[in-house]
């Protein structure tokens, strides 16, 4: 129950809408306690900024408990800063010195305009799930679930990629604003599966198609996608995804 | 007693075991043609909401989907741990249908209605199969079948899971069902969207409003039915499992239009969450019930022990679960698993700095299954600490990201210390009141999932909120709506330039005005801290006549000092957290007073509702069913003024008796 002692700077990146030019403000904070949280680090900032009548940072969170992908900070040159696998809600103050400066911004990409602050726009990543990310059944058509046996090994591994929170730490990270941790993790799950083989070719094709329509960037295998994924999705989905795509290709019916 | 005058349950006729097949084949329909002409609002993205919408667009209704987070992937059911029930008897140890309408209404400590029960239990087994036809990877056997585990107050293994992200899974899937119509058109998805009031006409819901949170600009929307699938309230006591945005507001403002309120002092207090850790905590972080089927739950046998968990020995431990409730030991239902947590540290027996938390132990579990390990690979003579090393990558592997998740928080590792945990606001059994339907005292407003009372009673069984949520969206709102969308099949568009949706806009638009107009001192930050305090000293896990009553003088001076005090920075204009937080706190303070009211007015204890005041001398919830068999629902009249309605539960497939654990 310690009252908090530690004192930052935080250098936060303030923005009032897309089409307004951001930049960077400096704000000192006392009272900081280890077991604080992040994202409870930014309340109190939020709760002095109140008290000093100016206008509190705008960021997005939701659970807190590092499975809605909501938070989104962009925390000295990392996305969810400096531990791995772990979201900027379950980053704790104690990673943290007394007397840090830490600096915090939204995630970087063409593809995911700033709407005010730390908050960006992930609208694309809907749409590409849209485009094929799912299995074409209707409710009620379904059959028993254990008439089909999965073997463990593809039921973990589809769970493995199935993990993604869409929170757009892979997008942040990599240089060319590549999306396709993110894809492949989905093409990995449904490919990995029995339900997903009757679209699996088209799933691909058309999920990649989505991605380059948003303008996300291409791979180029520096692998800091997965380095800084909160949920450690494996960059071998990529491989697959890259194996699937050309697969379908060859034999494609989309023209 | 006589169920009130106002509230038809509109349960079909016939036995309970043929009512949902027989009711099925007679609705009415709605033919392939008109249903393109008719719309459907449905308000929420979790995994009622996802699961409706999607089955709604399939069946070809023209939906509008809202959801105040930046995707509809995000509603808080994906937080959802431990499982999903179903009443498959994959396990052949037992399971049907009947039994799981009888655990659940044991469970709900006889406060629920039967006939929605059995529905749930009928649909439960579908919901499974839709899911694994989806591509949710649910765990499974060597053998390639769907593995299964246990939860509290049930002596069967039912529940199907995804490691400890089960509801991240099920959500995953009806999104991707929901994000397959938005692909096709037949869903218009709106996220970023706030649903601020109900909009009706000729008293039929027609529609809503709506702030679009990103411009902050007002929309109308119109449709033929509404579905409001918006969550529980579990935050109006602030520190809870909650997501940080889940809030009443949207079920609120059903409720000031017209939508009864029903039970809503019925909250469920978890009893494995980690504790807390100070006054900066903006949340509580559940640790799923699962963990109880292979985690130990106790106190040191002496006061006052400050000693480190692992430090004291066996015997002087005091397994209280075990020892009180030998039949269902650590799963016994969660109401209960609470109440005896507080009663050890009420009575100075609890660990940590706080002394407000028990232990949950693995050791055992850790023991028991390096031996399996070692007994499969047959080795004799592996010594203990080898055996642990196996035991604890066998727990890993079912509890990983729980494990990992509580080091995160209190930076102590689970596989070397027990953990500690107490139990936290998790779930809202209270909520808009219903039909058989699922229609609210609206006529063409809905409710589904946690934002309505229907299944749970007065305590829901862990793994059956996400069965409950399925149930409604996937399977029962597609074919009950069919009976009100029958009679709407030559109404045509509605038109939002109507008188109503003007001046509900109006009404809207003066009180965001007014919230931003005060400039006071206190932040809403700092008015919902305080609420929360008074609902959980005084309307948490016990209560009691004076401590209610004093707590709705508080609520009330609270709410003016609200109206008269709160500071809102930002503009209207605008992308404003500060402003949607003012207005759900507003809101929950309401809802607040009515909670207390609810819970002073039920003279009796029954699951999740303690009234100290009414106890058997082994300190169990006392319920009186001769005056309190029946479901409370309120009926909002004024500012501060509600009217009780009553309707009777009434029994005939299920014995009543005395709620026993032991």
């Amino acid at each position: 129950m310690s009252a908090g002692n530690m004192r930052l700077t935080l250098k936060v990146w303030r923005q009032s809408n897309t089409d307004t030019q951001g930049g960077f403000e400096s704000y000192n904070l006392d009272g900081v306690s280890p077991d604080m949280s992040f994202l409870e680090m930014f309340d109190i900032l939020n709760e002095q900024l109140i008290e000093e009548s100016k206008e509190p940072v705008a960021f997005d969170h939701d659970c807190r408990e590092g499975i809605c992908g909501s938070c989104s900070m962009f925390i000295n040159g990392q996305p969810h800063g400096p531990l791995k696998g772990v979201t900027t809600c379950q980053l704790h103050m104690r990673t943290f010195k007394d007397g840090d400066t830490i600096t915090v911004e939204p995630w970087r990409s063409g593809a995911f305009p700033v709407i005010k602050d730390l908050v960006v726009d992930r609208d694309g990543f809907d749409r590409i799930i849209s485009a094929g990310g799912f299995v074409s059944v209707n409710t009620g058509n379904a059959q028993d679930a254990n008439n089909l046996p999965i073997a463990k090994e593809d039921a973990d591994d589809a769970f493995s990629a199935a993990a993604c929170i869409g929170c757009g730490a892979c997008v942040a990270a990599c240089k060319n604003a590549s999306a396709m941790l993110f894809v492949s993790a989905k093409i990995s799950q449904l490919a990995l599966l029995p339900q997903g083989q009757a679209e699996r070719s088209i799933r691909a094709e058309k999920m990649v198609a989505q991605m380059d329509a948003e303008g996300f960037g291409n791979c180029t295998n520096t692998h800091a996608c997965s380095a800084e994924c909160p949920k450690e999705i494996s960059f071998e989905n990529i491989a697959r995804m890259n194996r699937e795509y050309l697969g379908a290709k060859v034999s494609s019916k989309v023209v | 007693m006589a169920t009130s005058s106002r509230l038809d349950a509109r349960i079909p006729q016939g036995s309970l075991e043929d009512k949902w097949e027989k009711y099925k084949s007679s609705v009415p329909l709605v033919n392939p043609s008109n249903k393109r002409n008719i719309e459907v609002i449905v308000v929420g993205t979790g995994l009622a909401g996802a699961s409706a919408a999607a089955t709604l667009a399939e069946m070809g209704y023209k939906v509008k989907a809202f959801c105040f987070q930046d995707s509809p992937r995000r509603a808080h059911s994906i937080a959802a741990q431990g499982g999903i029930n179903a009443a498959k008897n994959y396990q052949n140890d037992g399971d049907s249908v009947h039994r799981l309408f009888y655990d659940t209404i044991k469970g709900g400590d006889y406060r629920s209605r039967e006939a929605n029960v059995h529905r749930l239990a009928e649909v439960s087994g579908n919901i499974i199969d839709q899911c694994v036809a989806q591509g949710v990877p649910f765990a499974r056997e060597y053998g390639g079948l769907l593995s299964n585990r246990s939860f509290g107050g049930v002596q069967v293994q039912r529940t199907f899971y995804a490691a400890g992200q089960t509801g991240q899974q099920l959500l995953l899937g009806a999104y991707s069902g929901l994000q397959r119509q938005v692909g096709m058109g037949t869903i218009t998805m709106y996220n970023r969207h706030e649903m601020l009031d109900v909009v009706k006409i000729d008293g039929k819901c027609r529609g809503i409003i709506a702030r679009n949170l990103i411009t902050g600009e007002l929309e109308r929307h119109s449709a033929h039915a509404v579905l409001l699938c918006t969550g529980g309230y579990g935050n109006v006591f602030y520190l809870s499992t909650n997501a940080m945005g889940s809030n009443v507001t949207a079920a609120w403002k059903a409720h000031k239009r017209g939508a009864f309120f029903a039970n809503p002092c019925f909250t469920q207090i978890h009893p494995t969450c980690i504790p807390v850790s100070g006054e900066h905590q903006s949340k509580l972080t559940l640790m799923s019930e699962s963990l109880r089927n292979d985690g130990r739950i106790w106190v040191p046998k002496k006061q006052n022990d400050t000693r480190a968990g692992i430090a004291i020995p066996e015997e002087e431990r005091d397994y209280y679960l075990e020892r009180r409730y030998p039949a269902f030991g650590n799963l016994v239902p969660r109401d209960i698993a609470s109440r005896a947590a507080k009663e050890r540290c009420d009575a100075g027996y609890g660990v940590g700095s706080s002394k407000l938390a028990v232990f949950l132990d693995f050791s055992a579990a850790f023991h028991r299954y390096g031996q399996g390990e070692a007994n499969k690979n047959n080795v004799t003579n592996a010594p203990e600490s080898q055996i642990l090393e196996w035991g604890k990558a066998v727990v890993k592997e079912k509890y990983g990201n729980l494990f990992d998740m509580y080091k995160q928080i209190t930076g102590e590792d689970p596989y070397e210390v027990p953990m500690r945990i107490y139990p936290a606001v998790h779930y809202t059994m209270g909520g808009l009141w219903v039909d058989y339907n699922l229609m609210t005292t609206v006529p063409g407003l809905y409710s589904l999932g946690e934002a309505n009372f229907s299944d749970h009673g007065a305590n829901r069984l862990g793994a059956s909120a996400l069965m409950q949520g399925l149930a409604d969206g996937y399977f029962v709102i597609p074919i009950t709506v069919g009976a009100y969308l029958a009679g709407e099949i030559r109404t045509g568009h509605i038109s939002t330039d109507h008188e109503a949706f003007v001046n509900t806009e109006k009404e809207v638009k003066e009180r965001i005005e007014k919230l931003i107009s005060i400039q006071g001192k206190t932040s809403p930050e700092l008015f919902h801290r305080r609420l929360g305090k008074i609902m959980w000293d005084k309307c948490g896990m016990a209560r009691n006549e004076k401590g209610l009553k004093e707590a709705i003088a508080e609520i009330r001076a609270l709410r003016e000092e609200f109206w008269s005090d709160v500071k809102v920075m930002g503009k209207i204009g605008d992308f404003n957290p500060e402003l949607d937080k003012a207005n759900r706190v507003a809101d929950f303070i309401e809802l607040g007073e009515l909670m207390c009211i609810d819970a002073l007015t039920r003279n009796e204890s029954c699951g999740g509702h303690f009234r100290e005041e009414y106890q058997t001398e082994e300190g169990e919830a006392l319920r009186d069913d001769e005056n309190f068999m029946f479901v409370s629902a309120w009926e909002h009249i004024a500012n501060e003024k509600w009217e009780l309605h009553k309707e009777d539960l009434i029994y005939d497939n299920i014995k009543i008796a005395q709620r026993s654990y032991k």
